[in-house]
């Protein structure tokens, strides 16, 4: 044994490289590195407006709707409370750490609460998959939205816990090492950080024994079952993971504005997640950032889009609305469904499409 | 190709175009409620600004001040974003923000992380905003919910004779400070408040809420606005109901009283209290509501200016006023320009307005009743003017204090 293992670094490095690369394609495509450089060098390119109101924001959103992304595309159920997930986690920052509002807050230090309301929030996504689970399609969607709109309005009435319509302000970000982590940069790399963190998560989940699981859960419950896999407890785990995701994100929101009410976990917001989901397209884990981007790109520049062309500056949503059905009418898989199309268009080569990267 | 390309033009041109008109400007971010329940409300109010804008002009010494307006839905999310929008994308140097109750606060709150910009507030009401923890950089020209009832508790109590009340109103910061000053007239002297309703911002479906109001009381008072209380209006005629009705600030208000359909009639003859009275005979109000009504066509404004109209004219003005005191000079953080506006005495069209060391407005009020005006249309009359109304409504500043802060449930009906 000892031996062998003696023997391992010498012979199989390569074999191990190699191994990597067939397990993170990724890393072969040149214009992944350069995805990457970009975003790394952000803060040098982009001023505070657009690191922080585009960038930082359409990674928050983007790691949100990535929590959808994999349930929707994994595991074939379209969940719509992952903002609210998401809005929880916030929500539980804002009440254990420290905010304006004394009465509400516990004053915990920000590595107290944060973990808090990490473990809180994955807590209360597992346990709405749970109830979740036990339908499919159109009632998963229902029971879902359900969830998100219940907890809207509970939020809304409830001043004990989450100060009602008024929510909670002010509430404190992180500090330390003599950095204040929400000052623009710093707080554009824990962004960065934080999305490529949970992109990675995801990916490696979706090609590990348990993302193929789910994948075999989703295109057939029934021969899974038989096979000996307990389906609903895939279904449950796969929750569990998602709202870890979600919460991660919704941390983030809440130290970007610093302040969370109902109207950041309305049944509108909801949507939004699953537009941006569905925009960017659900079968690869970087659909939902694009998604993000298109959709943060048209909500800040539409209204100054149509007051530039001499238009009336409050029919912007309507842009927004047309922008995205000319999306879905074109691509019913997305952005990303059309640049695989585009491509398979000009290489003229039959790759396989769908769902988990040919892996599933 | 030629498809992105024209993108990537019209795009660039976008992000390009703000570098290139910085002359010598005055940038001043607004904000109003441009979606949701209370569009109308932030629609007027964005008339009213524009009044402002054509009375002073936009001209300060040398420089010219450049509005640029942003919309919100009345949620503290929608005005921090928008808020925060116009500062670090417009680089807007003063803010004129927001409108509603729990939107000033957040403001305010957010306010205080970017201590050398002026927040001027626009018409937000609630209590909280300038009476908690004020920042030292948010001044307000309008008074609060509580203030602006002021006088309607002691009318309905000695004039109309009612006893017992119930309300209802919708469960945020500005209808509680509503209630809050109504609670403690009326209660004051002598009355009774036996139930205290709270909706959801937004509520559409107002059955059950009709359903619980009490028989056993003489007037209903309504704290709702914008399409709430259009909804509410209606569907409480089709139920039948009869009751005398007291209304809150924006519940009588051009904005609901030249609403279109019927519903709006269930409102004659309601008593309500007001920073503003639509038929007060003094010569600045008529004036103010002349240059409105000369201002739009017919139909694309009320027949009289609603109080949010009013409130952002006077927000303007003050922020004109103050600007051209101290010559457009922004330096040091804006320092001069904050002390002309903590200073400054408004000539307002709803009576004299200055602030207090809260920076908060100590203006005049007025008691109104709605009457018809003969063809139709809904207007509220004067009834009683109150002059020099403080945020602590009078009360000694420690007893105040005492009674708390407007929520569903305080003020106790008692005698404080």
């Amino acid at each position: 044994m000892s031996l062998l293992q003696g023997a391992h670094p010498q012979t199989s490095q390569p074999a191990e490289a190699r191994a990597a690369l067939l397990a993170w394609p990724e890393f072969n495509k040149p214009a992944v590195w350069l995805v990457a450089v970009i975003l790394l060098i952000m803060p040098f390119i982009a001023n505070g407006f657009f690191l922080i109101e585009i960038f930082a924001t359409t990674l928050i959103l983007g790691t949100v709707a990535l929590s959808l992304m994999f349930l929707a595309g994994y595991g074939g159920m379209v969940s719509l409370m992952q903002l609210t997930v998401a809005g929880f986690a916030a929500y539980m920052v804002a009440v254990f750490g420290m905010s304006a509002n004394t009465n509400i807050s516990l004053g915990w230090p920000w590595w107290l609460a944060t973990p808090m309301a990490l473990i809180l929030a994955t807590v209360f996504g597992t346990l709405g998959g749970a109830l979740a689970v036990r339908t499919e399609g159109i009632y998963t969607i229902m029971i879902t939205l359900a969830i998100g709109a219940a907890f809207y309005y509970f939020t809304n009435q409830n001043w004990p816990i989450f100060g009602g319509h008024t929510g909670i302000n002010t509430i404190a970000t992180p500090r330390f090492w003599g950095i204040d982590w929400r000052s623009d940069i710093p707080f554009y790399y824990v962004t960065l950080g934080v999305a490529a963190f949970c992109y990675f998560a995801v990916q490696y989940v979706s090609r590990a024994p348990f993302g193929l699981a789910l994948q075999g859960v989703r295109d057939n419950p029934r021969r899974m079952a038989a096979l000996g896999f307990n389906v609903n407890a895939h279904r449950v785990a796969a929750y569990a993971f998602a709202a870890f995701i979600a919460a991660l994100g919704g941390v983030l929101q809440v130290w970007n504005y610093r302040q969370i009410s109902p109207g950041s976990v309305s049944v509108g917001a909801c949507i939004d997640i699953l537009i941006i989901a569905v925009v960017g397209g659900i079968t690869r884990p970087i659909g939902p950032f694009i998604g993000a981007f298109i959709f943060v790109i048209l909500r800040t520049f539409a209204l100054d889009l149509l007051v530039k062309l001499g238009l009336d500056g409050n029919r912007f949503r309507l842009l927004i609305g047309l922008g995205f059905l000319a999306i879905v009418f074109w691509s019913s898989d997305g952005v990303i469904g059309l640049w695989e199309r585009w491509r398979r268009g000009a290489a003229a080569v039959d790759k396989r499409a769908g769902g988990g990267h040919g892996h599933g | 190709m030629f498809r992105s390309c024209a993108g990537l033009i019209a795009l660039s041109s976008l992000l390009l175009s703000g570098a290139a008109l910085a002359q010598e400007k005055i940038k001043v971010g607004v904000t109003a409620t441009l979606e949701g329940t209370y569009t109308v409300l932030g629609e007027d109010g964005i008339r009213g600004h524009q009044t402002a804008i054509n009375t002073l002009g936009k001209k300060v010494g040398d420089k010219e001040i450049e509005f640029i307006i942003a919309s919100t839905d009345a949620t503290p999310d929608s005005a921090v974003r928008a808020v925060r929008k116009l500062i670090e994308q417009d680089k807007v140097q003063i803010l004129l923000s927001p409108l509603s109750g729990d939107e000033g606060i957040a403001v305010k709150n957010f306010a205080k992380t970017r201590p050398e910009l002026t927040f001027v507030n626009a018409a937000s009401g609630a209590q909280e905003t300038t009476y908690v923890d004020p920042a030292p950089n948010f001044f307000r020209y309008n008074m609060d919910g509580a203030q602006w009832q002021v006088g309607l508790g002691k009318y309905a109590y000695d004039t109309k004779g009612y006893r017992k009340i119930a309300t209802v109103g919708e469960d945020y910061s500005f209808i509680y400070t509503q209630v809050f000053g109504l609670v403690l007239e009326f209660c004051g002297a002598g009355g009774q408040v036996t139930n205290r309703q709270w909706v959801p911002l937004g509520t559409k479906d107002f059955a059950s809420v009709i359903a619980a109001l009490p028989d056993d009381v003489d007037a209903i008072y309504l704290g709702l606005g914008g399409a709430d209380a259009v909804n509410f209006l209606n569907q409480y005629q089709q139920a039948g109901g009869k009751a005398h009705l007291m209304g809150g600030s924006i519940m009588v208000d051009q904005t609901i009283l030249s609403a279109k359909g019927n519903a709006k009639n269930a409102l004659l003859g309601t008593i309500a209290a007001s920073g503003q009275a639509d038929t007060w005979e003094d010569a600045g109000w008529q004036k103010f509501v002349k240059a409105y009504q000369d201002a739009f066509p017919p139909n694309k404004r009320f027949p009289s200016p609603s109080l949010l109209a009013t409130n952002y004219y006077n927000s303007t003005m003050a922020l004109i006023l103050a600007l051209r005191q101290v010559n457009g000079d922004l330096s040091n953080n804006q320092a001069k320009l904050k002390e002309a506006l903590a200073k400054i005495e408004l000539d307002a069209p709803n009576g004299k307005i200055k602030l207090d060391s809260n920076r908060q407005a100590i203006g005049t009020n007025f008691v109104t009743e709605v009457v018809d005006d003969g063809k139709g249309a809904l207007f509220s009359k004067v009834v009683k003017v109150i002059p020099n109304v403080n945020q602590t409504l009078g009360y000694d500043p420690a007893v105040f204090s005492k009674i708390g802060l407007p929520s569903r449930t305080v003020p106790e009906c008692k005698k404080y």
